[in-house]
């Protein structure tokens, strides 16, 4: 049994939905980045279906995005972590919520 | 004639340079600057004889130059020698020689003698200058320096406030008729193109007089207005009593003999020019200035006031013998008055000298035994200018002018006002003669007086001879004088003096003045032997009318009250306006300024930069609360995108269905 | 070259001195009266080279100087402006005499007498008006400081007004010529006096703007009458001319006053004829109040300087009166013209004696406010003559050269401009009669209250003239002789000039 595309649908939007939860809840810098992780695999999810389900599934299009988005991601992951450990190591901290520099 | 004129510019030329020389001299060369005056006056004494010597022969010669260039013209200046001039020149020589020699006693004493002799001579200049004139422009600059050297020598003594009052007022008094004079000349300058009088043997005013008849009485009237300051006509009077402040010798020869006939003088330059109309006012001034100057001599009581009085009558009987008589009337009038005049205030310096600087005749009286020269010389002077008959020079000038005024076609009244002004003249002259030398001394001043010297008792000799001799010259038998000025030749006949046209005059006016002399000596030859402190006795008989004639009519006081009055009211007046008004319109204007200032600063102050303050405070408020949005917690930030991002949600949605 | 050499060599030698150390007061006062000196030297050397022949410009130099604005370098004088350049340098030279005693820094006090002479010769020489309108002002600033810092007890307030006011009238004429420049069409714009003066005469100045062309000569009539002064806009002079040392008194009074009378020979009478007859009857009435109601004031004077700043205003409307007698409308008669002639020669005849005669008499009155411990009221004083009979002498001389005596200066400039002005406009010049008699008035006033009299116990030690001071005024008394005696001196130099003037007007 192949899943249909609301299946899918629902799937991304859960894994959304968990990402953001984590996102804006969690307050280690860690998990937040995970957080963001899963909302762009929603969105990737989402890309995928969208193509599988489409009308040209042919031409590759979805998956494309979806690599780029992939090595963005992995790119962004990587900066966030490094600005995660240099923030903590001049602060000893990974609390989101103690971090107010940019305060206007 | 061709040499004299050459040399004719000497004549004032000589005194101006010992004028000039004495204002360099330092105050002690005292017989330098004398010297130097009298010998510059001898000279032009000489000249002016030869001048005269040479117009007996010929009319008249001119030599003018060019003075400066205007426009395409130039002013034109000259000297002229003619009859009227020639015969003016040799009197102001004459009569300048003998009063500088007189002045050498006169004014031993004084401190400031050098400039005195000075003075003098820069009289002497200007007068002989304004006398052998060819242009009435410079007549007029002599006729201004005459004036200044008056004021000068009115003011001479200037420590006195009196003296330097008096000279003041005569300057200012004279000037008023100059600015006439100055306007008539200009005026017939631009008439005429030309203010020469001859020019190439022409005379150039008769065709100025020519054109309009009005303009003309207009331009001769205000020449007229010059004549009237200098020779103390009325309205213009005032001035010469109280230029008697000066020094007696000046008195005798710029206040008595020359000049103050200037302006009897000018008329008679200008005589072309004189209409009809304008010889008619001349006439009447000349008439009323008579009689009126005569009255008040009679209530004098200061020796010098009362020839002073009786010099502008006599002005007035030239005036009035150029007016109705002509130019040879009143030019015989004014060289017989010259000679007896400056006799007469000789004779009165004199008598102060003598008196240690008296000059009330009720304080003299019985001087004619203490100074019998000067008595003897006064009493020919008193005798000519009253006018007695044959021997004395005054009966002949005099009796030409009733005698013209009598067949004037103008009106009779005149010719009664002269012989009213004859018998007053006769009347006041034998008053002053009675107090100052009959009778007994009044004070001890008196009964010490002693005799002038020589220097001063020989000038009064000659002027007393020729106080006499002159009047020969021009009696109705032997008219030497009027054919000489008019530039024929006289005969002598006998006949004319007896004719019916005369004699009734001649016995007429010689009755007012036997009148006159009997009256006046009956009066005060009694009087005389009184007390000296005693009324005068007109005083006595008629106190109201002697007080209001003693106080000159009340004249001075008249002008005080008006014309200075109004003067110094005016002179307020612009004061106030230049301070008050105008300068108060200034400084309105500058407090409207530093107004409008203040508004601006107070607009700058309150409205723009105020509110640019609270724009600004309310723009950092609104940022500053704005900020408050950017916590820093980027969970917040995420947060708000959430909500927005699911508004947006929303919108889209509903918005779509 | 003489001319730029003349007008510069004040202001090169002003800075120099003002350059020199503070310590150098005397060698920069001595140096100053030199070049003072040498420039007198330049404008004598100036008239003995100057053609009397003919009354054009002479000694033209016309560089090209903002060429684009029509701002040219034009430097010339012909009659008129030859004898305002002798005046001045007479008269600066006259003033730093006047003031060789002074103490407070006279190092600055003479730099400023040469920079304002420099404004003097540029205002006299210059031909084009951005040019001259340079100079006028440079005039006075120095005049201002002269007056602020060496001044008497209310010099602040005298110098503010007398600099406001004639700033005023500066900034009205600017504008007017700003506005003249705008106004005409490209092609003939300019600020050449000569040129605008052809245009003017061809009628192409203000083809049809009447009202802008009255509002141009009306601006231009302010300045000039402020500076000279008319009546009423001469309430700032008594108060600068009183409070001004003795020296800028003379400088002002000497020299500066003709600066206004020069700009209406200059300046209106050529580029502006039609406006001058339209305007002649209500400005002959004001130069008549300026010869009457000064002089009437004067006598209500108290104070001598006073007396004399009124004397000096009351005989700028002399040369007023001539002016605008003259600017009337002829029918080419050749009487007519004579009479103009000589109502202008006089005019120019009455700017210089003047010159002359009033700078000598607030030199005498200033040396009797010196005597006499800053005294100088008419009531002061009295029977001086008796104690000082040179300086009594003197000043007298002065004195009837300021009432117009014959055989002094003041007689043939008044006599020219009345016989000019008793013709072309008799009522003003009748009305303006009564002024020679005030002016006589309050002259012999003074010399009654101050010189005769008895002489007051304190002033019996009065000094008589020192001959440093009748040195001083030897030049000037003798000039005084020989130009009223020689008025052709003057007028031979004057009249080809104002044959010209006539012919453009």
């Amino acid at each position: 049994m192949t899943p249909s595309l609301n299946q899918y649908l629902v799937l991304s939007a859960l894994l959304f939905g968990i990402g953001l939860a984590g996102a804006l809840a969690r307050r280690n810098a860690v998990l937040v980045l995970i957080g963001l992780e899963l909302m762009l695999n929603a969105a990737n999810l989402n890309f995928i279906a969208f193509w599988r389900f489409g009308p040209h599934p042919e031409k590759l299009m979805g998956l494309m995005f979806v690599l780029f988005s992939i090595a963005i991601a992995a790119g962004e992951a990587a900066l966030g972590l490094a600005l995660v450990i240099a923030i903590y190591r001049h602060r000893r901290t990974a609390q989101v919520d103690r971090f107010d520099s940019l305060k206007g | 004639m061709e040499s004299i004129i050459q040399y004719l510019w000497l004549i004032p030329t000589a005194p101006l340079l010992a004028a000039g020389a004495g204002a360099l001299l330092p105050r002690r060369r005292r017989r330098l600057s004398a010297g130097l005056a009298i010998g510059a006056i001898s000279i032009s004494f000489l000249l002016s004889c030869a001048a005269f010597w040479a117009t007996l022969h010929s009319g008249r010669a001119t030599s003018n130059f060019r003075w400066f260039d205007f426009g395409t013209t130039s002013v034109q200046m000259g000297w002229v020698l003619d009859p009227l001039g020639a015969i003016m020149a040799v009197m102001v020589a004459l009569v300048s020689l003998l009063i500088f020699i007189y002045s050498l006693g006169y004014m031993a004493k004084d401190e400031n003698f050098t400039r005195f002799f000075c003075f003098l001579a820069l009289f002497a200049a200007a007068m002989l200058g304004l006398v052998i004139a060819n242009s009435l422009l410079l007549f007029f600059m002599c006729w201004e320096l005459v004036g200044l050297a008056s004021y000068l020598l009115i003011g001479f003594w200037f420590q006195k406030p009196s003296a330097a009052a008096a000279a003041k007022k005569a300057f200012i008094v004279t000037r008023i008729g100059d600015l006439g004079f100055l306007v008539g000349m200009l005026w017939l300058y631009a008439k005429a193109g030309t203010h020469l009088f001859y020019d190439h043997g022409q005379g150039c005013l008769e065709p100025a007089a020519a054109g309009g008849l009005v303009a003309s009485t207009a331009i001769a009237l205000l020449i007229f207005c010059g004549a009237v300051g200098k020779s103390g006509q009325i309205p213009l009077h005032v001035w010469l009593p109280d230029a008697m402040e000066g020094p007696t010798p000046v008195s005798a020869l710029i206040h008595a003999a020359t000049m103050v006939a200037a302006g009897v003088f000018l008329i008679a330059r200008v005589y072309p020019l004189m209409t009809p109309g304008a010889l008619q006012v001349v006439t009447w001034v000349g008439a009323l200035t008579a009689v009126f100057a005569a009255s008040i001599a009679v209530a004098q009581s200061d020796i010098k006031r009362i020839l002073a009085y009786s010099t502008v009558s006599q002005l007035g009987y030239m005036m009035m013998g150029l007016g109705a008589g002509g130019v040879a009337v009143g030019m015989f009038h004014l060289t017989t008055h010259a000679f007896f005049k400056a006799l007469l205030f000789l004779g009165a310096g004199s008598v102060i000298h003598g008196c240690h600087e008296e000059q009330d005749i009720r304080k003299m009286g019985g001087l004619r035994l203490r100074l019998p020269v000067t008595f003897a010389t006064y009493a020919v002077g008193m005798m000519a200018l009253s006018g007695v008959p044959l021997f004395f020079s005054g009966f002949w000038s005099k009796d030409a002018i009733l005698d013209a005024l009598h067949h004037w076609r103008g009106s009779q009244v005149p010719f009664y006002l002269g012989l009213l002004g004859a018998f007053l003249t006769a009347f006041y002259m034998t008053r002053q003669v009675c107090r100052v030398f009959l009778g007994k001394p009044m004070t001890v001043e008196a009964e010490h007086a002693h005799e002038s010297p020589p220097v001063m008792t020989v000038p009064l000799l000659i002027l007393a001879a020729l106080a006499v001799m002159v009047g020969f010259f021009g009696t109705p038998a032997w008219p030497w004088f009027q054919a000489y000025l008019d530039g024929g030749s006289a005969g002598f006949d006998l006949s004319k003096l007896m004719n019916e046209h005369q004699l009734p005059v001649m016995l007429l006016s010689t009755a007012l003045v036997a009148a006159g002399i009997v009256w006046s000596g009956w009066i005060y030859g009694r009087a005389s032997a009184r007390p000296a402190r005693e009324a005068d006795p007109l005083e006595v008989a008629q106190p109201a009318l002697f007080a209001c004639v003693q106080k000159k009519f009340y004249v001075d006081e008249f002008y005080d009250a008006t014309v200075v009055r109004l003067t110094t009211a005016f002179a307020r007046f612009c004061d106030w306006l230049d301070r008050v008004v105008l300068g108060g319109l200034v400084r309105a204007v500058c407090w409207l300024a530093l107004a409008l200032a203040r508004l601006d600063r107070n607009v700058d102050k309150s409205v723009v930069n105020e509110g640019f303050d609270i724009g600004t405070e309310a723009v950092r408020g609104a940022g500053q609360w704005v900020s408050r949005l950017q916590n820093g917690q980027v969970q917040r930030y995420l947060r708000v995108i959430g909500l927005a991002f699911c508004g947006l949600l929303i919108l889209l949605l509903w918005g779509c269905a | 070259m003489i001319l730029t050499i003349l007008t510069f060599l004040p202001l090169v030698a002003g800075v120099l001195i003002a350059l020199l150390g503070p310590d150098k007061q005397k060698l920069g006062r001595n140096l100053a009266f030199a070049a003072s000196l040498v420039a007198l030297a330049l404008a004598v050397v100036l008239w003995a080279a100057f053609d009397n022949g003919h009354g054009g410009m002479q000694f033209v130099e016309n560089d090209s100087w903002v060429p684009s604005l029509g701002i040219e370098y034009h430097l010339g004088v012909d009659g008129l402006g030859l004898l305002m350049v002798l005046l001045s340098a007479l008269i600066v030279p006259f003033a730093m005499l006047a003031s060789w005693k002074i103490e407070n820094n006279p190092k600055l006090y003479f730099s400023l007498a040469l920079f304002l002479e420099s404004g003097l010769f540029g205002t006299f020489t210059a031909q084009n008006f951005i040019h001259w309108f340079l100079f006028w002002e440079l005039s006075l600033i120095p005049a201002f400081f002269l007056i602020r810092i060496w001044g008497g007890p209310k010099r602040t307030s005298a110098a503010c007004q007398f600099f406001l006011y004639t700033m005023a009238g500066s900034v009205a004429m600017l504008a007017a010529f700003l506005a003249l420049y705008a106004a005409t069409d490209a092609a003939s714009r300019s600020f050449d006096f000569a040129q605008l003066a052809q245009i003017a005469h061809q009628g192409g100045l203000f083809a049809a703007h009447t009202t802008l062309a009255t509002a141009v000569f009306l601006g231009i009539l302010l300045g000039l009458a402020v500076k000279v002064p008319l009546v009423p806009f001469h309430t700032w002079l008594p108060a600068a001319y009183s409070e001004a040392p003795t020296g800028t008194a003379m400088l002002l009074t000497g020299a500066m006053s003709k600066m206004g009378v020069y700009g209406f020979l200059r300046i209106l009478w050529p580029i502006f004829p039609e406006q001058m007859q339209a305007w002649r009857v209500p400005l002959l009435a004001l130069a008549a109040a300026t010869i009457v109601l000064p002089a009437a004031a004067a006598f209500a004077q108290k104070d001598l300087k006073r007396m004399v700043a009124y004397s000096s205003i009351n005989h700028l409307g002399y040369c007023l009166l001539g002016i605008f007698a003259a600017a009337r409308l002829t029918k080419s008669s050749a009487l007519f013209s004579n009479e103009q002639a000589a109502a202008l020669n006089g005019v120019i005849l009455q700017m210089f004696n003047h010159g002359l005669t009033a700078s000598a008499l607030f030199y005498f009155v200033g040396l009797i406010e010196q005597r006499g411990g800053a005294l100088r009221g008419l009531d002061d004083f009295g029977g001086l003559r008796q104690a000082a009979p040179v300086f009594c002498g003197l000043m007298g001389i002065a004195l009837f050269a300021s009432l117009g005596l014959p055989g002094l200066n003041g007689f043939p400039g008044e006599f020219l401009i009345f016989k000019g002005a008793l013709h072309l406009a008799s009522r003003a010049a009748l009305l303006s009669i009564p002024g020679l008699l005030f002016t006589a008035l309050f002259l012999l006033t003074i010399l009654q209250r101050v010189f005769s009299g008895p002489l007051p116990s304190k002033w019996s030690g009065w000094p008589d003239l020192t001959l440093g001071e009748r040195l001083t005024v030897l030049p000037v008394m003798a000039l005084m002789f020989v130009l009223g005696l020689f008025p052709q001196l003057l007028t031979g130099v004057a009249n080809p000039a104002v044959l010209q003037m006539l012919k453009s007007f």
